[in-house]
């Protein structure tokens, strides 16, 4: 079976959907972080994608992968310290319980 | 390689060294030195600032590491403003900084502001999307580790994370967008991306401008996109909220103008005249209407900051030399307007740790000082005519007209309704201060610290002279003027 574009960039759409519902829907940060880093890692296939099948003759998708890959990776490093911070300030990491300023 | 290159990124270089001297001073000097790391980050900075404006605003045209960065005496001049913006928080951070809270880690403190303000030079120089994303995340990122910075506060806490998380779905939502792009036109470049979609623009680059615009708009706490703002300006310390609010919104602003018209400009009726303009309503109508409502003085000014950058907008939507004029010169004064009212909480909060509007009753009768700064503060962000708010209001709406068609004076029509509706709440914290005293003054009398006091003259100063003074918006316009939009 020949593989075209739309077999990885539907995986990818799907990816970035469940990211999206998952972002809203979930009440664990650390699960809220897992969604992110679909969300961040569905935009890494899409480059990847878009720059094999599209314009192989260059390589600038894939450099801009890489680079995301070392920015989510940062991203998540502060977003666990930070949970861990409020983890030893409410002993919980549920989003209802860091819900002090409303409005 | 050729090295000389480096000599385009003038400013950069330069405050990379600032960061640089900041970094040794902190971790190799003796303890007792310690003491003037404050004194020591803003005397550098200062002097960096002064030698920007005597030097980089004579170049030309420059572009390094092919085209990805560029750099003209316009961009230099909207990094000086921000440069400024940026001195007057250092100087209005020290007593917050020096606390015994904080002074175990005042130095960090220093170093995070640096490096988010040079990832914002980054965004603003960029002529690449990757670099742009780059700078993008190296703003925001350390910016989450700053409304952190009240480690024994439960509120930094929550304001951190919910920032933290809604940033990086921003960016996520944001890259998106950009391999959309990349898609369309195969490369990051904004000029190949002009040039690659010049012809009738299809329903994928609909979808990429409207994740895009919805990535931006998170960073500038658009409407839609705004929930974030004022739970994390309530929560972060009150300097990094200054920060927040003035740097990195302004930043942000130039940021999208750069990259609309550049990458984008020639689609600009078909596409994303009409987001910008939706936006903009929402931005201004719902941003004032819940600023009424607020009682805490902190997310009374978020929700005043989010309806100014509606304002802010106007600019970018004018697509003209005068808009962009205009758009710097808002943010000037807004960077003196802003900062003069959170100097004003910030000093009233380290005092007495006061931040409601019912705690200003009568504060003229203890602190008379300190309610003509927040006085003054408040007029120029209303628009009041003697003072420098006013005058930028009327240039951003100048501009705006001048792009010429009846949309556009529908939506000035309605910023300018929206101008009055402001009034009220600005007049209220006034009134607070001047008229209400029925339960008694609750802020006793006190002598606010040298550092605080300096910042206040300075943003005083600076929301009176701008008012009066017209040469800094002509020069602008001529800058503008000289060297196009970018």
């Amino acid at each position: 079976m020949e593989k075209t574009m739309l077999c990885y960039l539907i995986p990818s759409l799907i990816m970035f959907c469940c990211g999206v519902y998952g972002f809203i829907t979930r009440k664990n940060m650390i699960a809220i972080l897992i969604s992110l880093e679909l969300m961040l890692n569905s935009v890494d296939i899409n480059f990847v994608v878009f720059n094999r099948f599209l314009f192989p003759g260059s390589m600038e998708g894939m450099f801009f992968t890489l680079f995301a890959i070392a920015i989510a990776a940062a991203e998540t490093a502060l977003a666990i310290a930070i949970i861990i911070n409020v983890f030893r300030s409410v002993k919980n990491v549920d989003v209802e319980e860091v819900s002090k300023m409303k409005f | 390689m050729d090295y000389s290159q480096f000599l385009a990124m003038k400013q950069e270089i330069g405050l990379l060294i600032v960061f640089l001297l900041v970094f040794l001073y902190d971790t190799f000097m003796p303890k007792k030195a310690l003491n003037g790391t404050s004194v020591f980050t803003c005397v550098v900075f200062a002097i960096y600032t002064a030698l920007c404006f005597c030097c980089c605003m004579t170049d030309t045209w420059a572009t390094t590491f092919s085209g990805m960065y560029a750099t003209s005496p316009a961009i230099a001049a909207i990094k000086n403003i921000l440069n400024v913006g940026a001195l007057i928080v250092l100087i209005q951070s020290c007593k917050w900084a020096n606390s015994d809270e904080q002074v175990v880690r005042r130095g960090e403190f220093y170093e995070l502001l640096l490096a988010t303000l040079f990832g914002m030079y980054l965004m603003i120089s960029a002529r690449h999307f990757l670099l742009f994303v780059i700078g993008l995340e190296s703003a925001s990122l350390p910016l989450a580790a700053m409304v952190a910075f009240n480690k024994n506060r439960y509120e930094s806490h929550e304001a951190s994370i919910k920032y933290l998380l809604t940033a990086v779905f921003s960016s996520a939502v944001f890259m998106m967008g950009l391999s959309f792009v990349y898609a369309l036109a195969g490369s990051l470049y904004y000029t190949d991306i002009y040039c690659a979609i010049s012809t009738q623009p299809s329903a994928m680059l609909v979808l990429a401008l409207a994740f895009v615009l919805a990535g931006m708009g998170f960073k500038l706490s658009l409407v839609p996109f705004h929930l974030w703002t004022a739970d994390v300006y309530q929560g972060a310390p009150t300097v990094v909220t200054s920060y927040l609010s003035v740097i990195s919104k302004g930043s942000a602003a130039f940021a999208l103008l750069v990259m609309m018209v550049q990458a984008f400009g020639l689609v600009y009726s078909q596409v994303w005249e009409w987001m910008l303009y939706a936006l903009i309503i929402l931005t201004i109508t719902v941003g004032n209407l819940f600023a009424m409502r607020q009682r805490n003085m902190k997310r009374f000014l978020a929700f005043s900051s989010v309806s100014q950058a509606g304002y802010i907008m106007l600019g970018i939507i004018a697509m003209n030399a005068t808009g962009m004029a205009s758009l710097m010169y808002y943010i000037l004064v807004y960077v003196f307007s802003n900062l003069a009212a959170f100097g004003v909480i910030s000093a009233i909060e380290n005092n007495c740790g006061k931040v409601d509007m019912d705690d200003y009753n009568g504060l003229y009768r203890t602190n008379p000082r300190l309610s003509v700064a927040m006085m003054l503060a408040m007029f120029s962000l209303a628009g009041i005519p003697p003072f420098a708010g006013f005058f930028s209001k009327f240039f951003i709406f100048t501009g705006a007209i001048q792009q010429g068609s009846t949309a556009i004076y529908v939506l000035v029509l309605i910023a300018l309704i929206n101008t009055i509706i402001s009034l009220y709440y600005y007049l209220l914290v006034v009134k607070a201060m001047f008229i209400n005293t029925e339960n008694g003054c609750v802020i006793a009398p006190f002598k606010s610290a040298c550092s605080e006091r300096l910042g206040l003259w300075i943003s005083v100063a600076g929301i009176l002279l701008l008012g009066i003074v017209s040469c800094f918006y002509n020069s602008l316009l001529e800058l503008c003027q000289t060297y196009g939009i970018f």
